[in-house]
């Protein structure tokens, strides 16, 4: 439960500050520092336990089936960080609360610190690969908000983006390769995964998986060639700068490389990749760091040559190199935030952190000058402080190493070179800001800053120093611990001790201590060399990168999407008949082993009127009615099929939707141009023709090749449980308003929102009414034949009466709600085509829409109905009605969502071709005022 | 018979995409029609073509004609009805708005070959 307790506090501390407000600041702090501290006693409550070998964990399941737990771990490398991210935090608020201007928003800034704890706590605790990833995620979003937390800065805005950008695509690098890993292993739990390397390393997954995994480390901790952007995160308030840079959120890769270590370390593999990045990075950083003139940026670059260090340890394959690099990322951040603070004092004390402009401060800041020189002087490795520790055990690492083979020698010689120009920047940070005569052109005359601002300074070069002078005694138990933890075997013994005798390692030390002060004096030489480069602005790379992506974007979409139809229709087709055309072309023959039924001349004409219709509805398109007629005669022709086989409800509802369809066409034709214009190319036409044939073909093969082979089909259950199931004994009728009644609920639903749709968007539609045909002949003065008026009006209570009959017997025979609904449809629309839409409304003087909507009602609610008598949605029931003085009466409740099905055809198909009818009437007044 | 029934919807499925691939609304709608109705025979045809099949269950009936084709077949043409309904009223409502009856929604109701 503590466990819980160190993650939560944080996350909970991160809402505290809000309480706070900008004017009470000291309030604001103490709110804050509250729950870290709680957090750091219950750590130091488990240390004990830790360091004796315990590792506590807990899980809760918390997404089952995709292995997410919300699992922790605290073993000591994650005690290890956790004491850094607390006792470091703890210092950057009481820092902050001095360091940040009347101007900023202090409650924002701690509430956005807090979450960026509680995700980095989350992070060395975590226990579970995707929880890691998600917490991960967490500190490259706080990051962004920390480093562009003065967001006026057009500096800190792009600066924040792009640190955002690289460790977010890192990320999601990262979780390709836990996903990866999770495959291998079989599961996301931490423990699993660091007890498997053997199956890891031997996978051939493994590969691809430790490149994603090193993506995401390497880009967070700025390795080469991902490097660029820290200095621009420079941006950042300086605290954020001293935590985010020094102890935490750049150290979240290296410690993804300790905690995999165990799972993905010891291949060939990971010692090139791994160690010779961090070889490159650490010469890179380090270069930098001597050239650079700001305060901030030197360090940013010296962060970035010593994360190259702990990279190079860690890729060693070597378990005291591990150990070496555990110390170092222990010994970096105390020494590294208690830099960056110092360069914040300054920046805060004298308005610049420019090292041209700044000299001889030690008049001004004696404290600050010493407790810099010390940090300074840790950071260069020089004995009797932390620094020099761990730098001296990884030049004797370097030595050992199997790298490069015959070329070994290259390594130790290469980090000697970086510890001289760590030693060199180091020099410089100090004698150019403190020392070496008086500072010029500063804006103010600094003066030392206020006492809490350097005690966190205090407190960090004290460790240095007690770590540097009592190494076996501060820091062999907790290294030991977190070694353990990053290690498959236990930690070597580890013997801490300033001196170790004349030895190799000490020889580089001493060389590198002289060699940075000959760098140092000769500094300017090596800026000569240096200005013969051309500079280049990362940030301006990066933004025109940025640029160059999103334009090429948009002209994708330009290209992609450019408004054509035709051409859209065009690609589906196509992928159409790719994907079908594979699947034809993967079976043997295209005629199955059933055999050929014989046909009947009566179909060979029905089939040969069919292909005719069908081909002259496409070549005489251009004259749109004729092409309309011939379309009519298809669906005419697809009813005769239907009942030709055996299925004499389809062929009803064909025969239905067919009139209704025509009329409906007709009637748009009317407000369309009667005859198309001829305009597609020859090349156009080819194309299409090929393609429509090319389709046709495909279709034709398909369909053939399915009606000669066997079919296995669900039907027979439908069959069977017709009449004992759903107590009919249509079973086509059956199966739409009972075994899928949900399907046809949906479908009803669907043609209610079309007839919806349709209404609005006939609203306040003006169109150009013709008063003549295509070939100039006016229309029929006649307003409506006589004949017809009567004959219809004499049919509507007949046709009527037959859907009425049609529905009733719907359940039994052949007939239903959809096809009495239709025929309801044609009989109404019948009286409004014989006598005009007005004289129609007058008679049918009701809306369709709520008939439509109601329609679905009643079929959603005879679902719900089933509820009530707990059954589940849409259980039919029948025969179990009981009307008083009636008797019993076999009735199935499907009766009742059949009426809700005919309500919504009919109200929907009324709802299209009224509401269009109406058009016609609208315009036809002001035509007659015209003529008068 | 198999033969025969496959390839009609084979010519229907071509007129029907011929016409769809117009560049004027109204031969598009009539192509979606048309295809539809190849749809709806191919759908069907899938429980196979069954000659003087029972419909209804009886005790006398012999073989039945798969009902499950039918079903799906059923609705599908209603929804086909309202699908042709709602984009002829949209070919409507863009003459109306725009001017045209070109489907990529070109302004000048003059011919144009789009650029693809």
């Amino acid at each position: 439960m503590s466990l819980l307790l160190i993650v939560l506090l944080p996350l909970l501390g991160s809402l505290l500050p809000l309480l706070g407000s900008n004017q009470r600041r000291h309030q604001c702090a103490l709110l804050t520092a509250v729950m870290p501290l709680i957090a750091l006693l219950v750590t130091l409550r488990e240390t004990p336990g830790v360091l004796a070998g315990d590792v506590p964990r807990l899980a809760f399941s918390w997404v089952p089936a995709l292995g997410l737990d919300l699992a922790l771990r605290l073993d000591g490398l994650s005690l290890l960080f956790v004491l850094l991210i607390l006792g470091i935090g703890l210092l950057i608020i009481l820092y902050a609360r001095h360091y940040l201007a009347e101007a900023d928003n202090m409650p924002r800034f701690y509430a956005y610190l807090m979450l960026f704890m509680t995700s980095m706590l989350g992070i060395v605790m975590a226990d579970n690969l995707i929880l890691l990833w998600m917490f991960w995620e967490l500190t490259s979003l706080s990051s962004f908000l920390l480093i562009g937390f003065w967001s006026h800065q057009s500096a800190a805005r792009k600066g924040a983006r792009m640190a955002l950008a690289v460790t977010g695509m890192g990320g999601l690098a990262l979780l390709a390769g836990f996903i990866l890993i999770g495959q291998i292993v079989g599961s996301f739990d931490m423990q699993t995964v660091l007890d498997s390397r053997d199956v890891i390393l031997a996978d051939p997954r493994y590969l691809p998986a430790l490149l994603l995994v090193l993506l995401g480390a390497f880009t967070k901790s700025a390795q080469f060639p991902f490097q660029f952007w820290l200095p621009q995160a420079m941006a950042a308030p300086t605290p954020v700068s001293a935590f985010l840079h020094s102890a935490t959120m750049v150290k979240a890769g290296v410690f993804l490389l300790a905690r995999l270590h165990p799972a993905l370390a010891g291949s060939q593999e990971w010692l090139y990749l791994v160690s010779l990045t961090g070889l490159v990075t650490m010469l890179f950083g380090a270069y930098f760091a001597l050239i650079k003139l700001d305060l901030k940026t030197i360090l940013a670059y010296s962060t970035v040559s010593h994360l190259g260090l702990i990279t190079m340890l860690f890729g060693l394959n070597s378990q005291m190199a591990v150990v070496a690099g555990i110390f170092h990322i222990l010994n970096h951040a105390t020494f590294k935030a208690a830099l960056f603070m110092t360069a914040g004092i300054i920046d805060h004390e004298c308005g610049t952190r420019d090292i041209r402009k700044l000299k001889g401060l030690w008049r001004y800041m004696p404290m600050t000058t010493a407790l810099a020189t010390i940090t300074a002087a840790a950071m260069a490795g020089f004995p009797l402080l932390n620094g020099f520790l761990s730098k001296e055990m990884m030049l004797a690492e370097t030595l050992e190493t199997p790298l490069l083979g015959g070329l070994a020698w290259l390594i130790p010689a290469l980090a000697t070179i970086g510890s001289i120009l760590a030693a060199a920047y180091s020099l410089r940070y100090v004698r150019n800001t403190f020392f070496d005569g008086k500072p010029r052109e500063l804006e103010k005359t600094p003066h030392e800053a206020p006492f809490p601002m350097r005690l966190p300074v205090l407190v960090l070069a004290i460790v240095c120093i007690i770590v540097g002078l009592f190494p076996a005694f501060i820091a062999t138990g907790l290294l030991t611990a977190a070694a353990n933890a990053a290690l498959t075997m236990p930690a070597p013994e580890l013997h801490l001790s300033i001196w170790h005798g004349f030895n190799l390692p000490l020889l580089m030390s001493a060389i590198a201590l002289v060699g940075g002060l000959m760098v140092y004096v000769l500094r300017q030489h090596l800026f000569t060399f240096h200005r013969q480069f051309p500079s280049r602005d990362s940030l301006a790379i990066f933004e025109g990168a940025v640029q160059r992506l999103v334009r090429f974007t948009q002209w994708s979409i330009d290209t992609l999407e450019n408004g054509s139809l035709q051409r859209y229709m065009l690609w589906v087709v196509i992928s159409a008949l790719v994907v079908s055309g594979m699947s034809l072309m993967g079976i043997e023959t295209l005629k199955g082993e059933l055999a050929i039924q014989e046909a009947d001349p009566l179909l060979i004409v029905g089939a040969a009127i069919t292909c005719f219709a069908g081909l002259a509805t496409a070549f005489l398109h251009r004259r749109r009615l004729i092409s309309l007629i011939m379309l009519s005669v298809v669906g005419l022709m697809a009813s005769l099929a239907f009942a030709r086989f055996s299925a004499p409800d389809l062929a009803l509802t064909q025969l239905a939707v067919e009139v209704v369809t025509v009329i409906l066409l007709m009637l748009a034709l009317f407000f369309l141009p009667q005859k198309t214009p001829k305009e597609s190319s020859a090349s156009r036409i080819v194309r299409d023709v090929l393609m429509a044939a090319g389709f046709g073909g495909v279709v034709a093969s398909l369909n053939y090749a399915l009606l000669t082979r066997p079919l296995n089909s669900i039907s027979d259950y439908f069959l069977e449980h017709s009449v004992p199931g759903g107590g009919g004994h249509n079973v086509v009728n059956v199966i739409l308003v009972d075994f899928r009644g949900f399907d046809t609920l949906g479908e009803i639903t669907v043609l209610c929102i079309a007839g919806i749709g349709i209404y609005k968007l006939l609203n306040r539609l003006r169109l150009f009414m013709p008063s003549s045909d295509s070939e100039g002949r006016p229309w029929s003065p006649d307003r409506y034949p006589m004949i017809l008026a009567s004959v219809s009006q004499s049919l509507l209570p007949m046709a009527l009466l037959v859907s009425v009959f049609i529905f009733l017997r719907g359940h039994n025979a052949p007939g239903g709600g959809f096809i009495a609904g239709l025929v309801t449809a044609v009989a109404l629309i019948l009286m409004y085509i014989a006598h005009g839409v007005e004289w129609a409304q007058q008679r049918l003087s009701f809306q369709y829409q709520p008939i439509a909507v109601a329609g679905v009602a009643i079929a959603a609610l005879t679902g719900v109905g089933s509820w009530v008598f707990g059954y589940p949605f849409l259980t039919s029931a029948f025969g179990h009605f009981h009307i008083p003085l009636i008797g019993d009466v076999e009735l199935a409740t499907a009766m009742l969502f059949d009426l809700g099905v005919y309500l919504t055809v009919v109200g929907a198909t009324l709802m299209i071709l009224a509401n269009l009818g109406k058009v016609t009437t609208s315009h036809r007044p002001s035509k007659q005022k015209e003529k008068a | 018979m198999e033969a025969l029934f496959a390839t009609t919807t084979g010519i229907l499925a071509a007129s029907g995409l011929y016409l769809a691939l117009r560049g004027r609304t109204f031969p598009v709608v009539v192509g979606l029609t048309l295809l539809s109705y190849a749809v709806n025979l191919f759908l069907f045809s899938t429980g196979g073509l069954t000659t003087d099949g029972a419909a209804v269950i009886s005790d006398g009936a012999g073989k039945y004609a798969d009902p499950l084709p039918q079903a799906l077949v059923l609705t599908a043409i209603v929804i086909g009805f309202a699908m042709t309904a709602f984009s002829v009223i949209l070919a409507m409502r863009v003459r109306g708005d725009v001017g045209s009856d070109h489907v990529n929604g070109n302004r000048v109701d003059e011919p144009r070959e789009d650029k693809s």
